[in-house]
């Protein structure tokens, strides 16, 4: 089978860091930048960084119709913490036309605190009925606090806040993976992507 | 739970998510929401920009805290502000009031001539400014998470940050064709600590990201700083000085976004008004240069 084709959203964010992850996962990785970028990819990661710089720019640019299309062809996509924002069906507080609503959950921004707050702790991963503890980088993090019935968690803070969590083909975190060399969650995308490469 | 904070990975990886954006001078809430508003991805909270600083002269101190307070309090994306050189009493009060991000600026009057500030003492992330890699290499050994290029700030001219950003490349890409051996020289040259230079010879970049500022004006300035090698860039007076700042802000974001892309640059540097004035860098006394402040 052909790599799989990862397209890294990079107008804004961590982006890099998650080139070298999915580089050193054996994909295909290259950034996108404009709607015509979007063509071919198996799978789509957007990255941390400032919500709202990626949400205008998905808006001023012509991002949004892209990202439609992604969703209506079912294409996995991935976001952590920034990403994990835009992806979310509500953002509590957050003006009109924000986020990308494409996972039903309502998600917090910053509702950790400021960077003082920012914090290392442990995660509970429980995916294919296999269990593991990570580290998980929360970095001035959002947090989920609702999520709808298709909604399924698969990691959490020893607190009990859901912190990964699956819908179909679309995977958020709240935390950072790209910050660790712990490649258990990147992986677990890249087996979202290859299920549905395979099922063509 | 246990939930360790002000790691050296929170810091940097702080830095890592500013990536690829504008960070913005702002004076008032009001200008912190254009800022915002625009898509810049963090602000910096100042009582006067670099430009009024120059002109005004006199001692520049941390911002009153009412005031970053107030900016912090308007906006949802991170607020930096700025301390003396060497001031930790100031970086100690930004650090309680919160701020995300703490600048050790050339720009404020310095508070030390021999010491900058031990970062490593405060949770809160680092940034300072370097005209070349060994000034890059002694903040990163304090404690910097961020380094950013010092260009001349307030002038609106950009030659001077491009000076400091290629030869920060420069003496990285010398470093990496160096044999093992030669690389405790270089140390004692660059007057850097041995293991940090080792490990910029090996990896061909610093340790932490490496932003522009000082002397940016226009979309092109910034795109410019992009190509050199920048990965954000801060704009300092070049906004809220100029004629239209909600306007020349969003172009300079979407300049940095798309720096590579020539198209969009051409449409998004038509019509901008009137930058701010800039002044010719060459005619400034020695004594007029902030960049000569820090060591």
């Amino acid at each position: 089978m052909d790599k799989p084709k990862i397209g890294i959203f990079a107008i804004q964010g961590d982006f890099e860091k998650h080139y070298e992850v999915f580089d050193g996962l054996g994909a295909e990785v290259f950034y996108v930048k404009l709607p015509e970028e979007f063509e071919g990819i198996d799978g789509l990661v957007l990255p941390g960084g400032e919500s709202p710089t990626m949400s205008r720019l998905i808006n001023t640019y012509g991002l949004r119709e892209a990202f439609e299309g992604l969703k209506k062809r079912d294409i996995p996509v991935f976001g952590t913490c920034a990403g994990a924002i835009l992806l979310a069906k509500n953002v509590i507080d957050a003006p009109e036309n924000f986020s990308l609503g494409m996972m039903d959950i309502t998600i917090a921004r910053n509702a950790y605190g400021r960077q003082r707050e920012s914090f290392e702790s442990e995660i509970e991963i429980n995916w294919n009925g296999k269990q593991k503890k990570i580290t998980g980088v929360f970095i001035r993090a959002p947090k989920i606090v609702e999520l709808s019935d298709g909604v399924e968690v698969i990691g959490k803070l020893e607190n009990g806040d859901p912190v990964l969590v699956r819908q179909g083909n679309l995977l958020a975190s709240t935390f950072h993976p790209e910050l660790t060399d712990d490649f258990t969650v990147p992986e677990i995308f890249m087996e979202i992507v290859e299920a549905f490469k395979e099922k063509g | 739970m246990i939930m360790l904070t002000g790691t050296w990975r929170l810091k940097v990886g702080f830095s890592e998510m500013l990536k690829g954006g504008v960070i913005m001078d702002v004076t008032t809430p009001e200008q912190a929401k254009i800022a915002e508003e625009a898509g810049a991805v963090a602000v910096m909270a100042l009582e006067r920009v670099p430009a009024d600083i120059r002109k005004e002269g006199g001692v520049a101190r941390m911002a009153d805290p009412e005031i970053i307070l107030r900016i912090m309090d308007a906006v949802s994306i991170p607020v930096m502000a700025k301390v003396r050189i060497g001031h930790f009493a100031e970086a100690q009060i930004l650090e309680e009031l919160g701020v995300d991000f703490i600048d050790e600026s050339e720009v404020l009057t310095p508070a030390d001539e021999e010491n900058h500030i031990d970062k490593h003492q405060f949770k809160v992330p680092f940034v300072c400014g370097a005209r070349n890699l060994g000034e890059a290499l002694r903040r990163i050994a304090e404690g910097a998470a961020l380094i950013r290029t010092k260009g001349e700030a307030g002038t609106g001219n950009i030659v001077e940050a491009v000076r400091h950003m290629r030869r920060i490349n420069k003496e990285i890409a010398d470093l990496t064709v160096k044999r093992p051996e030669e690389l405790y020289a270089e140390a004692k040259k660059l007057q850097a600590p041995y293991e940090l230079v080792k490990w910029v010879a090996e990896h061909g970049k610093l340790p932490v990201p490496n932003f522009a500022a000082g002397g940016i004006a226009t979309p092109a300035d910034a795109a410019l700083m992009m190509q050199l090698g920048a990965e954000s860039v801060f704009v300092g007076s070049g906004i809220f000085k100029s004629e239209d700042p909600a306007k020349r802000a969003r172009a300079i974001v979407e300049a940095v976004a798309y720096y590579d892309n020539p198209s969009v640059l051409a449409r998004v540097s038509r019509g901008l008004g009137e930058p701010m004035k800039g002044i010719d860098v060459s005619k400034l006394a020695e004594d007029e240069l902030l960049q000569n402040r820090g060591w």
